[in-house]
């Protein structure tokens, strides 16, 4: 690890926030991509059968 | 043939289908080595110490903040002169990333302000350009949650974002004569006085790129998502005439 | 269009029109100001023009969803998209008449209340001055925003969310304008960008306003 001096704080919040926040975008994008994806294709499912 | 085919909805899924994985892989890579690199391999700065490492995260979102907006900027008027959905969904899908893209900006630049400046807010003229930035993509997204027709809200927010341009721009020169700032000049400028040394610069252009492929990578999730939602709504609003 | 303006004048200045309003939350806010900071003279007549101006932009806010909604809501805005009148005259048209039933007034009883304040003695000249030269902008602007919210069911929040962040330029520099003027400061540079904002405004503004309505009237 490398040595952070006086800063470790406000090193590590920094990168933590920045994950979490990019981490929160990433999986609610994905999720709703996927929610979105197999809605539609239930849809169609049904629009072909019936 | 034209560069325009490209934007018909069926064939934008068709050619981004195996692009999105292949950006994913990329830019994960790429923000993993910029970071890591940042973080475990460069030394610190003579004056700021350690707390320099904040530059890999700080400088790519700012720039990436600026940056959604633009290309939100150049989808609306696609939208609005030649009239491509898939256009004006790209812009809805980017704003929610620039918005995230500010807030990291902002938290950073603010803890970063902490050690450097001795307070965490200064009504400093970048500080509160992307304050009032966050607050134009607010304004943005609530324009396209509010309104039901989605080619109204496509016209709309496609104006709001053409207008907001440039009192967003005006904002920027009206808050620089307001008040002059504490912020250091642009790093990445290529007059080599003020370039930040190598050492730094390098893992720095790594992490721009990892963040700039995210941002694309995200794009096309959520643009692909938002056609597949356009899509599923005609289908639903057919059965229930049927 | 010499007609709808005094049409929008009278219906504005009859009773339930909201005009007054504005002036009577003006004088609110610059009477809880004091309340808010204590009764320092010396603190009071440094933050006078910066007061005085938001309080104006809040005034001005409050009157901004009248502008549309109820010409759109009783057809009246269909039937004037089809008049032989184009629609940029009608959005520029009804933003003068908002002001003169919201700015102008606000612009007249801004001394009255820079007396509240402790303002300087020479700032009440120009504290008139930047108001009467940037509230058309305000103006403007807030018909912009009415104009794209226009076919919303509840508007008023949104409006004032989009609004508010497009009246930076006009109140920095209009601040900076008054708060010169009270000091004594050089201030032909801010008057002359305020002046350029307000201009600017009034060209541009009324065909992306006519733009968005015509997208509401759709």
């Amino acid at each position: 690890m490398p040595d952070l001096g006086k800063y470790v704080v406000e090193v590590l919040s920094a990168y933590a926030l920045t994950l979490l926040l990019l981490a929160g975008l990433v999986v609610i994008s994905w999720a709703r991509s996927r929610r979105m994806k197999r809605a539609l294709e239930a849809a169609e499912a049904r629009r072909a059968n019936g | 043939m034209s560069i325009w085919e490209y934007a018909n909805p069926l064939k934008f899924m068709g050619w981004t289908a195996p692009l999105v994985p292949v950006l994913s892989v990329l830019a994960a890579v790429a923000l993993s080595v910029g970071l890591i690199w940042g973080y475990f391999f460069t030394p610190d700065d003579y004056r700021m110490g350690a707390s320099v490492k904040i530059i890999y995260i700080h400088v790519p979102s700012a720039m990436m903040a600026i940056n959604a907006w633009a290309m939100m900027l150049v989808a609306s008027l696609i939208w609005i002169v030649r009239r491509h959905h898939v256009s004006a969904l790209a812009a809805k899908a980017a704003a929610p990333i620039g918005m995230v893209m500010t807030v990291i900006a902002l938290i950073t630049g603010a803890i970063w302000g902490q050690p450097m400046w001795g307070t965490w807010w200064a009504w400093d003229p970048r500080l509160t350009s992307f304050l009032i930035l966050f607050l134009f993509y607010i304004g943005y997204m609530a324009m396209w949650a509010a309104i039901e027709n989605p080619d109204t809200a496509a016209d709309l927010t496609s104006v709001l974002c053409l207008v907001g341009s440039v009192f967003a721009i005006l904002s920027r020169y009206a808050v620089n004569f307001w008040n002059q700032g504490l912020h250091q000049g642009a790093s990445l400028s290529m007059d080599a006085e003020e370039n930040v040394a190598d050492v730094f610069w390098v893992p720095l252009l790594v992490a721009i790129a990892g963040f700039v492929l995210l941002f694309v990578a995200l794009v096309l999730v959520r643009t692909r998502t938002e056609i597949r939602a356009r899509r599923l709504h005609a289908i639903v609003a057919r059965e229930r005439m049927g | 269009m010499i007609r709808l303006l005094l049409r929008d004048i009278v219906l504005a200045v009859r009773a339930g029109g909201g005009f007054g309003l504005g002036l009577a939350f003006f004088l609110i806010v610059t009477v809880l100001v004091p309340f808010g900071v204590g009764p320092e003279a010396d603190l009071l007549s440094r933050i006078a023009p910066g007061i005085l101006w938001v309080g104006a932009l809040l005034s001005c806010l409050l009157s901004l969803d009248r502008i549309f909604q109820l010409d759109f809501e009783d057809g009246t805005l269909d039937l004037l998209a089809t008049a032989p009148i184009p629609m940029e005259g009608v959005v520029a048209v009804k933003a003068l008449a908002h002001w003169l039933t919201t700015g102008l007034p606000l612009v007249l009883a801004a001394p009255v209340f820079g007396v509240l304040l402790n303002l300087p003695g020479p700032g009440y000249v120009w504290l008139v001055a930047s108001l009467a030269l940037g509230t058309p902008a305000l103006s403007m602007i807030g018909a912009f925003g009415a104009a794209l919210t226009v076919g919303l069911k509840r508007g008023g929040l949104l409006l004032s969310l989009l609004v508010l962040p497009l009246y930076v330029p006009t109140l920095i520099y209009g601040t900076e304008v008054a708060r010169r003027g009270a000091e004594g400061l050089d201030l032909g540079a801010p008057i002359a960008l305020l002046a350029g904002i307000t201009l600017a405004a009034l060209a541009l503004l009324p065909f992306a306003a006519a733009a968005a309505i015509r997208v509401n009237l759709r």
